[in-house]
């Protein structure tokens, strides 16, 4: 019998601007060697364009948002399991990572497998605490505070900052704020949109590079893949980026990794600021929306996880393609209405045969 | 330009070896740095110049080099060696 794997996934947003990784992460998977790989898609929005991706995914279905709370998502997860059989789930969004920690430990002895942080992990990763993750491991950041009063950006500049600064979200968005009136403005509205605490970061002139890769848990790197990013969308995300290798990137990451023991995927992203020194500017607990990439110079590493997360070892990596490019567009996904009416109606889509029935 | 003239006095070219070296230059010129993930594009007389940078330091013996090499000036040579030296120092290699 052949050896198939279902693997269940989430972020299927795919905003040209800002998209989310559950894509990048189902094109790996779909294009895996070695194993079959059957994939069931989770959004949360019925306009997610992943939802309708029939090439992609074998089935999908709608969940209640994670801040609605640990029991409807675990019921919910529990319901397509049962009609699914999942063996591998692979969150994608940094929103339902303390909910699916949460439920790992019960998922497991309900047959779903995760390969996750720890809560402490996560949360000494978080953006409000990375400065003395980072000092730890002896990395460098920015100069980073916490604002509760936009009145601070009035006065920051008695107290040693200097315009430019980054305005930050918690959890989302990022905002370089030249002026008093530009960084109050990103306040109010990053503020209004992902709440509080908002971050205050120095700006480092330099080039920004990212590191994507799968932490072991035991402070070993799997597979890292190094990227530089050659065009950006109005959000600051990558368009186009480009293969590195860049050691003391690699090294900044081995430290950080090792000092975190960190489980799971990962996104390392920092400054090499004009005097080639790296400034590290957050860890993203999840894969990046750039993973297809990995896949691409050869390092599959969603199809890594899934190793691992079953317990088997990671594969034996070639070294990627340095030189080789990406360049992401947007495409439309066109769909029948009793598509879009049957994710809104029962939160799912019906098995590519039923759909044809339907049809006829 | 003026800094760079200062360095050919110094008899170097002011540019890190490593960074030379990891360069990944193909026959039509276009050159990629592997750590920076930068690339540009340079002509044949900027070919030789990181090629003969790779073993020497000095810009007007690179120069020197350069004239034995194709039928050009001593001193146009030099200038242009600095002048892309410049471009290099520029462009964050």
């Amino acid at each position: 019998m052949a050896d198939v794997v279902t693997v269940a996934l989430t972020g299927l947003n795919a905003r040209p601007e800002n998209p989310a990784p559950g894509m990048a992460v189902a094109r790996c998977l779909a294009e895996t060697t070695g194993r079959s790989v059957r994939l069931i898609g989770l959004g949360y929005e019925s306009l997610e364009p992943g939802l309708y991706r029939r090439d992609l995914f074998d089935s999908t279905y709608l969940l209640p948002y994670p801040t609605t709370g640990g029991g409807a998502f675990r019921e919910r997860l529990l319901a397509i399991h049962a009609a699914e059989h999942i063996d591998v789930l692979i969150p994608c969004l940094d929103a339902e990572l303390p909910v699916c920690i949460a439920l790992a430990g019960s998922l497991a002895k309900s047959g779903i497998s995760t390969f996750l942080p720890t809560r402490e992990q996560f949360t000494f990763r978080a953006k409000d605490r990375l400065v003395g993750a980072a000092t730890e491991a002896g990395i460098a950041t920015p100069r980073t505070c916490r604002v509760s009063d936009p009145a601070f950006f009035h006065s920051c500049m008695n107290h040693g900052w200097h315009y430019p600064l980054v305005v930050k979200g918690s959890i989302y968005e990022a905002t370089v704020a030249y002026t008093i009136q530009q960084a109050v403005a990103a306040f109010n509205t990053i503020a209004g949109r992902w709440g509080h605490p908002i971050l205050v970061q120095s700006h480092i002139v330099g080039d920004e590079c990212n590191l994507c890769t799968i932490g072991d848990g035991q402070g070993g790197l799997i597979g890292p893949v190094m990227m530089k990013k050659r065009g950006l969308t109005d959000k600051g995300k990558a368009w186009a980026g480009v293969c590195i290798e860049d050691d003391v990137l690699l090294e900044a990451a081995q430290r950080l990794i090792a000092h975190l023991k960190w489980r799971g995927p990962c996104e390392i992203e920092g400054i090499r600021s004009a005097n080639g020194n790296f400034h590290l500017l957050e860890i993203n607990p999840r894969f990046p929306a750039w993973v297809y990439f990995t896949h691409g110079v050869g390092r599959n590493l969603p199809a890594a996880l899934v190793e691992v997360a079953q317990g088997r070892p990671p594969p034996n990596f070639p070294r990627p393609a340095v030189g080789a490019l990406f360049i992401r567009y947007a495409e439309e996904v066109v769909l029948p209405m009793h598509d879009f009416e049957s994710i809104v109606t029962t939160g799912s889509l019906p098995k590519h045969e039923e759909a044809l029935e339907w049809m006829a | 330009m003026e800094r760079a003239l200062d360095d050919a006095y110094k008899g170097d070219l002011q540019l890190p070896l490593d960074v030379i070296k990891r360069l990944a230059v193909n026959d039509s010129g276009f050159v990629f740095d592997p750590v920076s993930g930068k690339s540009f594009s340079t002509n044949e007389t900027g070919k030789a110049i990181l090629k003969l940078a790779c073993t020497e330091r000095d810009p007007r013996r690179i120069a020197g080099m350069l004239v034995a090499q194709f039928d050009v000036e001593l001193s146009l040579c030099e200038r242009e060696v600095l002048e892309f030296v410049s471009v290099l120092r520029r462009l964050g290699h």
